[in-house]
């Protein structure tokens, strides 16, 4: 390449509250974006999962079937479907148009703290309490789960998919790397390297920024915590309220984090509010 | 040929000449003919070629010429001037091959039967065909006049018959009685008898015909025995084109289901054949000719008088058709009571005796007091009751089972009793282990065991140490098996007062549910196995995680890598795969997950894992003093820099171990690569080895743990590519280009790996990794 790489632009980390939505369904459990970024999920506390429209902050959907508290969604990639597990012990595929439950399954031993989709949204995988990973098919009929995944010593308390990999983190203090290509599994041994922030009593969620820079992570002492990935400092430390930080997720693509706080969703950009919806309009 | 002698097997008949049996050891092996070897020849030897469906499939001739490989020569001329009378007239046969006249041939010669010796079974498809030309004749019926001037012919069976004296209509048989013959034709009479008035021909005939006259046998009509090879129903015989179409009106009355009267009729050379036919086409849909009188059926109203309800319709004289009937059918008295007469099914006759009538005796009178229940004394066994309870029972009931003691078997007895019954003399010395001690000892030792042994059969004595305490309670856990209802309130002691009875009761109780003999108690918990197991062996993970202390040792001293990975196999499910659009690691392999192995249940070696010693020594090393870095010069801390202090800390136990560890593996080397005994274990002192251990760790690690500048070049890289901090840009870029990179990757550490993804061309930013660090239930 002749031309030298385009100096890379400093990282804006969101920290401007533009928007705050009262969910009305007791605590949320957990924030998700959607594939693209324009929709989010929350979990509450009272059965139900909502969709909202990031951009306008308004309402979409309620989706009611669980049993108990929704721990955690996920959408697929296409937005048709979304999944989410519960403290009741089941996985729910739903139908994002109708609100309907299409699959509903069972077969943990306990409350199922984390659920995610594949790329293609053929395969439900969903971390539980009881130390396993389930693989649920979605294309099939099939009650079952395609695969378990048992070789948490613990509880499996969060996620991730990618084209060929699955993640699991465990109570355990590892994380394990599936490697579907290989056909092996990685087995590493973690311990908290960005501190600072507390966690005592809850299931808190983490996060990487949208350009992979830095860490985020929730905290009880209200504050969003941000690392800068390579060097493990402390970068910011954004205040959201006084209560617990249970859950945050971080837009796929731009600047901007969602916060769940109480019953309370916040969305917080790199730009001031007001800036923000200039540029919006201009746009 | 037939044998008349009285052997044993001569009553069978042999045809046929018998094969030769087969010599033992020399069966003929029938090997299959190979494809090349399957040809085709004709009867001269040639080969025949498949060549189309004509000929029978196969080429004629030479290779499709004539029959010679010369070919075919035309016949030289002849003059016939000389020789016109003896002139031949040229048959086709003489232009024909000698396979032509083969089975397969184009003109078979076989031999049939000529039309004098033919039955009068007339031919079906000859028949249809002329029928059928006699429609399509240009004049409809045309083949009438035909069959009115056939010729008379009958077979020769007819004019043997006629010969012999027959008479067309009459039985053939020898010539009858008249008694006889009336007996034969007698009816069977349903209902009540007619009276014998003279209406019947027979009964007219009976008066005026002499004894001496005999008569033909009545004429019967044979059974068709035609096979049934058509799919329609019995009976059916298809509708008769001459009949539906040429007179069909005209008869009225189509049959489908005669059973016999067509076929019959045309067994007998078709004497019906034609008879009620008219010429033309006649019924519904054709109109009525000019030149036809009866104009009644235009419209064909078709009613179901016209159809038969009943298969077979009505029955020719005695319903057997000549069958030979049975031989009680046939000798059947008819003197019977008549009641039954009309009563017996066709083939039954009455029963000569009258079955036996059952006597019936009336149930006994049950006692007044008598219970309908019934329980099964339950046999004791004396050897498992207190003695107190045998008594009891002894007296009481009297259904011990002691007398039952000679019949057990003989390995019941002892060797004195056996040598009792043997008659042998008692051995000299002591017969006891008893005889060898002291009085004294001896009555110690009898008074000490009396309860225990005599109790011995019990397997549980909860009040042990009040013996009359216990005996109630055997009393009452026997008279429990005997399933008597009030066991309790009979073994308890009645001198006691209520209340500790009361509470005797409620022991007892308690003492029977929780102390149930242990045979029971322990079927009552286990099941048998459904199929068994192997005792010894038991699945374990084939793949062992290394030791978590190390781990942690080395997670303490940011030595993320290898020390801190173990990698296993793993299997992902088929469908997994295929859902995840990923070839399957493993095609072919049953393994889902971890692969396992099996191994000894009881092994420790199971539970060991013993570590590879570099990894274990590195472990416990300390850091060398970590060269100044940039990051830490631009004031602030990152978490790559480690302080050796920091990673010094390791508590002194798992050090112990990891000692231990190195002296094992140590030894272990030593052996496999000599024999010598391994000089290091031999020495006693601990702390010697411990020490010499610590020496080689030190001397290791120096080369094993890389400085702490690659770490930092590695990271401070990764970071360039991927993304890069805001205020440390520059201080970074000059660092990179400072150290030079250097080409040791195997330590880089597995989260930054998986952290630093959008290295990774094709693959898409991953938004939020969520590593297990921040979470924490």
């Amino acid at each position: 390449m002749s031309f030298p790489a385009p100096r890379p632009e400093a990282p804006r980390l969101p920290q401007h509250l533009h928007r705050s939505l009262e969910c009305q369904q007791g605590a949320v459990r957990a924030v998700h974006f959607n594939a693209d970024g324009n929709y989010l999920l929350t979990c509450g506390s009272d059965k139900s999962l909502k969709l909202w429209s990031v951009s306008r902050g308004a309402l979409l959907k309620t989706y009611t079937g669980h049993g108990y508290e929704v721990l955690d969604a996920d959408g697929s990639y296409d937005n048709s479907q979304l999944c989410s597990c519960s403290s009741d012990k089941t996985v729910i595929l739903w139908d994002v148009a109708t609100g309907q439950v299409t699959r509903k399954l069972r077969g943990h031993a306990g409350k199922v703290n984390c659920v995610r989709f594949n790329e293609e949204a053929t395969v439900m995988l969903s971390g539980s309490i009881d130390g396993t990973v389930r693989c649920w098919d979605t294309r099939s009929r099939r009650m079952e789960p395609i695969q378990v995944l048992d070789e948490a010593r613990d509880g499996v308390s969060s996620l991730k998919v990618s084209e060929h990999e699955l993640l699991t983190g465990s109570v355990d203090g590892r994380l394990r790397r599936y490697d579907l290509r290989m056909g092996q599994l990685h087995v590493d041994f973690v311990s908290s390297e960005y501190t600072g922030h507390q966690n005592k009593d809850y299931k808190l969620d983490c996060c990487l920024s949208n350009k992979d820079t830095h860490v985020l992570c929730c905290s009880e002492d209200g504050h969003v915590y941000y690392w800068d990935l390579v060097e493990g400092s402390v970068t910011l430390k954004l205040p959201v309220g006084k209560a617990v930080v249970q859950s945050l997720s971080f837009h796929p693509t731009e600047p901007c984090l969602l916060t769940a706080m109480e019953g309370r969703v916040q969305v917080w950009g790199a730009e001031p509010a007001d800036a923000e919806s200039d540029t919006a309009m201009t746009d | 040929n037939m044998a008349s002698d009285g052997e044993s097997d001569e009553d069978f008949v042999t045809y046929g000449i018998p094969l030769e049996p087969l010599e033992e050891g020399k069966l003929p092996l029938r090997k299959p003919v190979p494809l090349q070897d399957q040809t085709v020849k004709d009867e001269k030897g040639r080969f025949k070629r498949f060549h189309g469906a004509f000929t029978g499939g196969f080429s004629a001739g030479y290779f499709n010429t004539v029959g010679t490989k010369e070919g075919w020569t035309p016949s030289t001329f002849v003059s016939s001037r000389q020789q016109k009378a003896e002139k031949q007239n040229a048959r086709p046969e003489d232009f024909m091959d000698e396979e032509d006249f083969g089975e397969h041939g184009i003109a078979p010669r076989e031999i049939t039967t000529t039309d004098d010796f033919a039955s009068g079974r007339p031919d079906q498809i000859r028949d249809k065909a002329k029928a059928i030309s006699s429609l399509s004749a240009p004049i409809p019926g045309d083949t009438l006049l035909e069959e009115l001037i056939a010729p008379a012919r009958s077979s020769i069976g007819v004019q043997l018959l006629r010969k012999m004296g027959w008479k067309d209509g009459q039985g053939i048989g020898p010539r009858l009685k008249r008694r006889q013959r009336k007996q034969d034709t007698d009816e069977k009479m349903y209902g009540c008898a007619l009276p014998p008035t003279g209406s019947e021909e027979s009964e007219d005939d009976d008066e005026f015909v002499p004894e001496n006259v005999t008569f033909a046998p009545k004429d019967v009509i044979p059974v068709d025995f035609t096979p049934k090879d058509d799919i329609h129903g019995l009976g059916y015989r298809g509708l008769n084109p001459l009949q539906a179409l040429g007179g069909g009106s005209g008869m009225g009355h189509i049959n489908l289901f005669t059973v016999d009267s067509e076929r019959t009729s045309s067994l007998f050379g078709g004497r019906n054949r034609g008879k009620q036919r008219k010429g033309g086409i006649g019924g519904q849909a054709f109109g009525v000719g000019a030149m036809e009188e009866d104009d009644d059926d235009i419209y064909h109203r078709d009613t179901m008088s016209n159809y038969d309800a009943v298969l077979g319709g009505e029955e020719p004289g005695d319903g057997l058709y000549g069958w030979t009937a049975p031989q009680q059918y046939k000798t059947k008295k008819r003197s019977e009571d008549a009641a039954y007469v009309g009563k017996i099914l066709e083939g039954f006759t009455l029963g000569s005796q009258p079955t036996e009538a059952k006597t019936v005796f009336p149930p006994p009178d049950l006692p007044r007091d008598y219970r309908p229940v019934h329980y099964f004394r339950p046999v004791v066994d004396p050897s498992s009751v207190s003695p107190l309870v045998a008594q009891a029972l002894q007296t009481s009931r009297g259904h011990l089972s002691l007398q039952d003691a000679p019949q057990q078997g003989r390995h019941t007895l002892d060797s004195a009793q056996r040598r009792e019954m043997l008659g042998e003399t008692t051995l000299q010395g002591p017969s006891s282990v008893f005889d060898l001690l002291d009085r004294k000892d001896r009555e110690r030792l009898t008074k000490a065991s009396a309860l225990p042994t005599a109790q011995s059969g019990q397997t549980f004595k909860p009040f042990d140490k009040n013996p009359a305490k216990q005996a109630r309670y055997d009393l009452y856990i026997s008279r429990l098996k005997q399933g008597d209802k009030d066991a309790l309130e009979l073994s308890l002691d009645q001198s006691m007062t209520e209340w500790e009875r009361g509470r005797e009761r409620e022991e007892f109780i308690r003492a029977a549910v929780l102390y149930k003999p242990s045979h029971s108690l322990l079927s009552s918990r286990f099941t048998h196995g459904k199929h068994e197991d192997d005792t010894d062996s038991v699945d374990v993970a084939r793949d062992q995680e290394n030791d978590v202390d190390d781990k942690q040792a080395a997670v303490k001293m940011k030595m993320f890598g290898k020390l801190t990975r173990d990698t296993f196999e793993w299997h992902p499910d088929k469908l997994l795969c295929k859902r995840f659009n990923i070839p399957d690691p493993f095609p072919g392999s049953g393994i889902i997950g971890l692969p396992k192995v099996k191994r000894d249940k009881f092994s420790v070696f199971n539970f060991l894992s013993v570590m590879d010693p570099p990894a274990s020594t590195s472990s416990s090393a300390s850091a060398p003093p970590a060269p100044k870095s940039s990051s830490v010069a631009s004031g602030k801390r990152s978490r790559w820099d480690v302080s050796g202090q920091e990673s010094q800390v390791k508590d002194s136990l798992s050090r112990f171990i990891s000692e231990a560890r190195i002296e094992v593996s140590a030894a272990q080397q030593d052996q496999t690569s000599t024999d010598t005994p391994p000089s290091k274990t031999a020495e006693p002192q601990a702390d010697q080895t411990a020490k010499k251990a610590e020496d080689e760790e030190e001397a290791e690690e120096e080369e094993v743990r890389p400085p702490i500048d690659l770490f930092k070049a590695i990271f401070a890289s990764s970071s360039n590519e991927g993304s890069s901090s805001s205020s440390e840009e520059d201080s970074g870029e000059e660092e990179a280009q400072a150290v030079e990179p250097q080409p040791i990757v195997p330590v880089i550490t597995p989260t930054v790996n998986t952290i630093a993804l959008p290295v990774l061309p094709q693959a898409p930013p991953t938004s939020s990794l969520c590593a297990t660090t921040g979470r924490c239930l």
